[in-house]
């Protein structure tokens, strides 16, 4: 895996539906390239694109064409199994709903990919209760999701997304739910883990507020790239 | 791994978790009660039957066919030496077996006469209640049924009238001394039951016999002329012949209730995998596999049926317990109708019904997991993570 140049290699990717017997361009020709440690958003308004992109990065959509390759492996030749090992190992995932699963508490909540990925419980104990603490949860580690706000949710979601050390995270609208407060908490903790972890991250987003982070922005308009700038002095970063 | 996740996903969801498996406990109870009732029924029925009439077994004059009245008129001998020595020694009896008509309240009825010594005790009948009585009448005991039918009492008269030996009708009165409350209807429709030497008088048979019935434990004797020996496995043969006959019936039930259950368990996993699309999604997305998803789902009905198993202990054991010992009584007496039922229906819960109950439900469980779980392979990741139903 060429984890230290580019993370994600997508040359021409086209991704299309059929709706109502016409075909539905979600993306169209994409070229990108995102290397190790970079803290990307991919803005656009809503419908041009942006989570498709992010769930065929993921692995969770396939693209109609074009070559997608990521942390050196080709989506497209990969089998659904192959790309879950490569989604537990190496990848990590933040949702705008935070998808945390409501049985579970904190700690049970962010100790599932080490479970997924056999951590031995002594291990993965010191792993939750590290990530638990670098998300500011220590105290809320036994409580279930119904007992927490918006904000501790989606710290939680990071938390679990990190907490296996993954090379690539990937966040859909992660602040979309959170007040101003909470979202700028929520970025100061995944700077802080880009910059510690060395953790590449990539934003699916239209929030202005997370603007000031990043240090390259991708516009997608109507399923293509408009813009690609990078961000010499975020504000925040 | 998974039974880790799953018993947790089970432990964690409590209201669902408790409902399914209060639903499932529920059906595992009554399949166990009405089979064990069911059991109970036939076991009950064989029991009385050698209790009250086949003992050890029999030995028949061969021309004896119970099932055939007429063959009784040719269906009497003296007894052989062997045969009677256990009836001296108090370990069989002899009954001689005759039709006869009967008037009680002027109407005319047909019935099988049947003399018995009344000091026996191989058999469970009032027999005894057939001693002194001695106002020149036949003393008769019958059996609540029979009473019914020909609306006789205690006390009551009535002319009995039958072939004796030489083919030459007699008739004599007869009074009822008692009235048995017997649930082996075969003792009771139709018969009236006399003391022996009466019988024998009666018909001009002395010393004869029809069938000799043994104690149990007896062995067979050598030298028992051309008498036949019918044994208990003979003897309740036709009633296991019923219980036989009965069994599809039986079965039917026991599938319908399995049906009942397994449509609650199924509609219970249906409508978790659909409320539960978007972790379906996020497992996905954590990177398990679609196959190891449709697994946990699967085990998680496995465990629905274990924890059911416990709970069916926990909080129908009780009951099961109680209606095994104390019975459930029943509101009319069936023997009325023919049946040879206990006033109180006693559950019997056999070893093998309760693995057999046990494996089958367990089967059926995580048939009904698996058959919606298998749907979750179908399922898009981007669409569950949407919370997206199953198409």
């Amino acid at each position: 895996m060429n984890k230290k140049n580019s993370v994600i290699k997508i040359n021409n990717v086209t991704k299309r539906f059929l709706v109502g017997g016409d075909y539905f361009f979600a993306l169209k020709n994409i070229d990108l390239t995102l290397n190790e440690g970079e803290f990307t958003g991919l803005i656009g308004p809503s419908g041009s694109g942006k989570t498709t992109l992010l769930n065929i990065i993921g692995g969770l959509d396939s693209a109609t064409e074009g070559d997608v390759n990521v942390l050196g492996h080709s989506m497209d030749n990969t089998s659904h199994n192959e790309r879950a090992t490569l989604r537990r190992k190496y990848m990590g995932f933040i949702f705008q709903s935070y998808n945390l699963l409501p049985v579970y508490s904190v700690f049970e909540n962010v100790e599932l990919p080490l479970i997924l990925n056999k951590i031995d419980s002594n291990e993965r104990a010191k792993k939750v209760n590290q990530a638990i603490e670098w998300v500011g949860l220590t105290d809320k580690r036994d409580s279930k999701p119904n007992m927490l706000s918006g904000g501790e949710c989606q710290r939680t979601a990071i938390a679990r997304s990190i907490v296996h050390g993954p090379a690539l995270v990937m966040a859909d609208e992660p602040t979309a739910n959170l007040d101003a407060e909470n979202s700028h908490n929520i970025m100061q903790i995944l700077v802080k883990l880009n910059k510690e972890l060395s953790t590449s991250f990539v934003f699916a987003t239209h929030d202005e507020k997370i603007m000031g982070y990043l240090r390259r922005i991708v516009h997608l308009d109507d399923g293509q790239i408009s813009k690609d700038e990078k961000v010499k002095n975020p504000k925040y970063n | 791994m998974l039974i880790k996740i799953a018993l947790k996903n089970l432990l964690g969801a409590r209201l669902r978790t408790i409902l399914n498996i209060f639903v499932t406990a529920f059906s595992f109870f009554i399949i166990l009660l009405m089979s064990g009732i069911y059991d109970g029924m036939l076991q009950h029925a064989k029991n009385v039957t050698i209790d009250t009439e086949i003992a050890g077994g029999a030995y028949w004059h061969p021309n004896y066919d119970p099932l055939d009245p007429m063959s009784f008129e040719n269906a009497h001998s003296i007894v052989p030496n062997e045969i009677k020595l256990l009836v001296d020694q108090n370990k069989a009896f002899p009954v001689l077996v005759s039709q006869v008509s009967i008037y009680p309240g002027g109407r005319i009825m047909p019935a099988i006469l049947k003399g018995i010594p009344p000091d026996q005790n191989i058999v469970n009948m009032p027999t005894q209640s057939l001693n002194g009585f001695n106002d020149g009448t036949i003393p008769i005991l019958i059996g609540k049924g029979m009473a019914q039918d020909t609306k006789l009492n205690v006390g009551d008269s009535f002319t009995i009238r039958w072939l004796d030996v030489d083919r030459t009708y007699d008739a004599d009165e007869g009074t009822v001394v008692y009235i048995m409350d017997t649930e082996n209807f075969k003792l009771d429709m139709n018969h009236i039951w006399v003391p022996l030497n009466i019988a024998q008088s009666m018909l001009a048979m002395e010393d004869q016999a029809t069938y000799v019935t043994y104690k149990n434990g007896l062995m067979e004797v050598d030298n028992k002329g051309d008498w036949i020996i019918r044994d208990v496995n003979y003897l309740v043969q036709d009633m296991e012949a019923i219980i036989e006959a009965d069994k599809p019936g039986a079965q039917i039930m026991y599938m319908i209730l399995l049906a009942l259950a397994a449509m609650g368990i199924f509609n219970a996993q249906v409508l978790s995998i659909f409320r539960r699309g978007k972790e379906i999604g996020t497992l996905m997305a954590l990177g398990m596999p679609r196959s190891r998803v449709v697994t946990l789902f699967t085990i998680e009905g496995g465990l629905n049926s274990i924890l059911s198993a416990v709970a069916t202990l926990i909080i129908f054991g009780p009951a099961l317990w109680y209606f095994g010992t104390s019975g459930i009584p029943l509101p009319i007496d069936y023997t009325e109708m023919g049946l040879m039922m206990a006033k109180r229906l006693i559950p019997v819960y056999s070893i093998g019904l309760i693995l057999s109950t046990t494996i089958l439900v367990s089967i059926v469980v995580l048939i009904v997991s698996y058959i919606p779980s298998r749907k979750i392979s179908n399922m898009k990741p981007t669409d569950a993570l949407r919370g997206k139903a199953i198409a």
